[in-house]
């Protein structure tokens, strides 16, 4: 399965916040110990502070700190912040046709499978896995 | 606290009633069926003695060609009494009664779109296993 850049940066801020709730850490901070753009994992911190996960702390000593449930919030509601909703998406060219709706048929049902997945992993079980 | 003790006839009302509220289906037969096949069927109890929920399960080998594992059937737990550790208990009683009889492995199936329990066993370090379950309308 093929994540966006986004929404990999998105499971990767919430869960190394998340791995310690009193922790704050800036983008800065995340960025150096993902190996990926500053800029970028800003705008992700954005998002995810909107959506209530992380808080941003100002002041010298700023930067995000967890603040969502670790037991509730599961790897599909991060990637849901970042990836367009099945629903939502634009349909192809081809997929009014017998065989474009019959290949729809079996990546709904990839989709579906993925999503349960998600859902059932809350950021308490990732972080419980031996990493 | 919680305690978990072998499932008794006396049970099957409380059982049949939680299977009922929770499914929306009534089968006494089948869970009567159930524990007279003596399956691993236990059940969870509260500090004062109040039915909590059960959990029911076997050793089968060589199903769907798999070598032997131990199959967890069902579980159900009364909503009032969640989050306080009955089906972690039956969980880790029925996981402590296959290792006895010398299987590696445990395994259910369940409802893709039943978040909550994909949830608990995911919690309890189960993950996809290496069968796909394929399902086809008869008309």
């Amino acid at each position: 399965m093929k994540l966006q850049t986004a929404t990999r940066l998105g499971l990767y801020a919430t869960l190394e916040l998340a791995r310690d709730p009193a922790q704050t850490l800036s983008s800065a901070d995340l960025a150096e110990r993902f190996g990926v753009s500053t800029h970028h994992l800003a705008k992700v911190l954005r998002t995810l502070a909107a959506a209530g996960l992380v808080h941003a702390e100002r002041g010298a000593s700023g930067g995000y700190r967890f603040t969502g449930n670790r037991r509730r919030v599961t790897l599909m509601d991060i990637v849901a912040l970042f990836e367009p909703a099945p629903g939502n998406r634009a349909k192809e060219p081809g997929e009014d046709t017998e065989i474009g709706s019959a290949l729809q048929r079996v990546l709904t049902e990839i989709d579906e499978i993925a999503e349960a997945t998600l859902r059932s992993v809350s950021l308490e079980t990732m972080l419980k896995q031996p990493m | 606290m919680v305690s978990v003790r072998p499932a008794q006839v006396s049970d099957l009302p409380a059982i049949s009633a939680l299977d009922a509220r929770l499914t929306g289906a009534s089968k006494p037969d089948y869970w009567r069926d159930r524990l007279a096949l003596g399956l691993h069927f236990l059940v969870a109890e509260t500090d004062k003695g109040a039915f909590a929920g059960f959990i029911a399960g076997e050793v089968r080998a060589w199903e769907f060609g798999q070598p032997p594992a131990g199959w967890v059937f069902a579980i159900q737990i009364d909503p009032k009494l969640r989050l306080k550790g009955a089906g972690s208990a039956l969980f880790e009683a029925l996981v402590a009664r296959f290792k006895a009889e010398g299987v590696t492995r445990v395994r259910t199936l369940v409802d893709r779109k039943d978040h909550l329990i994909l949830s608990f066993f995911r919690a309890h370090g189960m993950v996809a296993g290496p069968s796909l379950q394929l399902d086809k309308e008869l008309s």
